[in-house]
């Protein structure tokens, strides 16, 4: 009978911690599909993200509007995002080094900015609770589901559509299957990439500020601990599709869950090592997902990771 | 009449040798003048960007100075600094010549740096120093090794992306760290941060005489220069370029492409495990998480600054150190964050990236024949 309960109440945890834990994931990884489909990788979303966490929490604090802090954070996001756009047009400029620099160059600005928001509280983001139906405490808890979730799952619908059956979406995905004959038909190739780059940045820095806004909630230097990184790995294990981008960023999520659910009902031993779960998680997945001979169902042509 | 057009083709000939060299040497001299370049452009956008805060960026700079190589106190803390930077600069640089971007040298140094202290929790009782330190960096050794050449494995068994590969193996050296310290090997009585036992002050590695700069600078540099000539001067590093040139023509050649992967990352891992002995044998005496300090991801921006030359990873490892080094002075005396020198750091490294675009288009590095 407890062994039941325990086992229901990490199952519980981790299905709370899914949902909680997710929305970054799901943000990222929808905004790098949209740059890896245009052909370009952008490895700085880690920098974008924490930075994003740290714009959004710092704007909340001064005005009082956690939403506020949203928008910009996205548009910080969008900033970084035109800076890679821009630096990896230009000729011999490879953009995983790009990514690189620009996710120190972030990481650090992030943290230059943000010495003055660790101590003070800015106001957080509401959640909706849809827990109404049950007396369960822990159900309930786990039913308080911020905005942004909900968010992150209508645009990855909008996404997939998008990209499918969008004139915009089928511009993107010439330009990243092929730059001569996007260039052929008259598309500004650049131009695209650019775009599609700071879109996948704007969404980034909303993922960041979910970080520092919701969940955990308050503004920290470790904040961010490869989620951004991680995301880039999942939109190839979500083989560029953004509907599976947000199955996978569920089972990132209930994997992050399971070091601290394992600890509610006591079982700190390996803690640590359950803590590793979603990058030990991710790199098997990225070796029973890659294959050394033939290129990824999906994938853009253009793309440096996978050609 | 004959000779006399003899003569005149000799000088000719002479002069034209002259202008060779000349025309090399001045193309080569864009390998060196770009970064400098780069750097230059840097501190000016540092600059502004210190005078958009109101602060002095004179001041700024006469401190890097001043804390960094201005007296003989800076240049040690300097060049305690640089000491693990050119083992973490060596473990991007070596694969970076087979084409391969690793950027998880912070984790190889991590578990080098535990497997270092670990296995030297059994033999503190009774093995002397010029025992323990061997085995300890042996440890450190095999199990930076065996980390990164892993990442190199990966890549080339199952075309998994070494960049990310290798930033998740970062990120799992630092939970086995954590697992271990404040699990099984934590010494109880140290109430502070968990750490292992420490190795006793006895068995730690010294200074270079008449400085309080420890001996790993010194391997550092042998290191590297052994890693520059193995790069530069054995069939090994020929074949390990000819790779990093172009992949299927390497295979075509019927080079052992995977081998090469493999082993070229299992010595980076080497060189970054190095450093995490280094710093626990020298500096802390035991592993903590004090290791995880970010000299791993300056190794990524020493690197590239140095053109991924292990040579020239030794004066710009000390170059950047002096940077970090001058960290301290400059959070106190211009009221600025630690994370200043990161911005400064992260802002060479996009200008430098920057200035690739450059090469080869600048008139002053052409010769007049080019197109």
């Amino acid at each position: 009978m407890f062994e039941d309960s325990a086992l229901a109440t990490v199952l519980l945890a981790m299905f709370a911690g899914a949902i909680r834990v997710s929305t970054p994931f799901l943000f990222v990884s929808l905004g790098e599909t949209l740059t890896e489909k245009s052909g370009r990788i952008n490895l700085g979303l880690e920098g974008t993200l924490v930075f994003g966490a740290m714009s959004g929490y710092a704007i909340s604090y001064h005005t009082g509007s956690p939403w506020l802090g949203v928008l910009v954070a996205g548009l910080c996001g969008s900033c970084f995002g035109a800076l890679h756009g821009y630096l990896c047009k230009l000729p011999k400029v490879n953009d995983i080094a790009i990514g690189i620099a620009l996710m120190l160059f972030g990481t650090g600005l992030a943290f230059f900015f943000g010495k003055a928001y660790i101590q003070p509280q800015a106001p957080r983001l509401p959640s909706i609770s849809f827990g109404f139906w049950t007396d369960m405490p822990a159900l309930r808890q786990a039913l308080e589901i911020n905005p942004l979730f909900l968010l992150g799952i209508v645009l990855a619908f909008v996404l997939w559509w998008g990209l499918k059956n969008t004139r915009w979406g089928l511009t993107v995905r010439t330009t990243g299957d092929s730059a001569p004959a996007a260039l052929a038909l008259g598309i500004n190739v650049n131009q695209v990439r650019l775009l599609s780059t700071m879109v996948g940045g704007f969404f980034a820095g909303v993922g960041g500020s979910f970080l520092s806004l919701y969940y955990p909630g308050s503004w920290t230097e470790g904040l961010s601990s490869g989620q951004g990184l991680m995301a880039v790995a999942l939109v190839i294990f979500a083989r560029w599709n953004p509907l599976y981008c947000f199955l996978a960023a569920l089972l990132f999520g209930a994997a992050g869950a399971l070091g601290p659910a394992l600890q509610s009902i006591g079982i700190s031993r390996g803690y640590h090592f359950f803590n590793a779960a979603p990058y030990i998680m991710t790199l098997l997945i990225m070796i029973a997902s890659t294959s050394p001979k033939r290129s990824l169902k999906g994938a853009p042509g253009e793309l440096s990771i996978t050609k | 009449m004959v000779d006399v057009t003899k003569a005149d083709r000799m000088a000719v000939g002479q002069g034209s040798a002259l202008a060779d060299t000349l025309d090399r040497f001045r193309r080569s001299s864009e390998f060196v003048i770009m970064p400098i370049l780069a750097l230059i452009v840097s501190g000016l956008l540092f600059s502004i960007f210190l005078l958009a805060l109101g602060k002095s960026p004179a001041d700024f700079f006469s401190l890097v100075w001043r804390g960094g190589f201005g007296t003989s106190f800076s240049w040690q803390n300097t060049l305690v600094r640089s000491s693990p930077l050119i083992f973490t600069a060596l473990c991007v640089a070596i694969p970076a010549r087979l084409g391969l971007v690793i950027i998880g040298g912070e984790g190889a140094l991590v578990l080098g740096g535990f497997a270092a202290a670990a296995i030297a929790i059994p033999m503190i009782p009774w093995a002397p120093s010029f025992l323990l330190l061997p085995v300890m960096a042996l440890a450190a050794i095999i199990a930076g090794g065996i980390w990164i050449g892993l990442v190199g494995a990966l890549r080339h068994y199952r075309g998994v992306n070494e960049t990310i590969a290798s930033l998740l193996l970062f990120y799992i050296a630092v939970s086995i760290l954590n697992f271990f310290v404040e699990g099984a090997l934590r010494d109880p009585s140290d109430p502070n941060k968990p750490s292992t036992m420490p190795i006793g002050r006895d068995n730690m590695i010294g200074a270079i005489p008449g400085t309080d700069v420890h001996w790993g600078l010194v391997f550092g540099i042998v290191l590297a220069t052994l890693l520059y000539l193995l790069m530069n001067r054995t069939t090994f590093g020929f074949a390990a370029r000819i790779t990093g040139g172009n992949l299927r023509a390497a295979q075509a050649q019927g080079l052992p492409v995977g081998k090469l992967m493999v082993i070229s990352c299992a010595i980076a891992g080497a060189c970054a495990g190095l450093a995490g002995f280094f710093e626990v044998a020298a500096i802390h005496g035991k592993a903590n998480a004090s290791l995880i300090a970010g000299y791993g991801f300056t190794g990524i921006l020493v690197s590239f600054l140095a053109r991924h030359n292990p040579l020239v990873i030794v004066p710009v490892a000390i170059f950047l150190g002096g940077i970090a080094a001058s960290g301290g002075l400059i959070q106190r005396r211009m009221d600025l964050p630690d994370a200043t020198v990161l911005v400064l750091q992260g802002l060479i490294f996009v200008v430098l990236l920057v200035s690739e675009t450059f090469y080869g288009r600048l008139p002053f590095f052409r010769s007049k024949g080019d197109l």
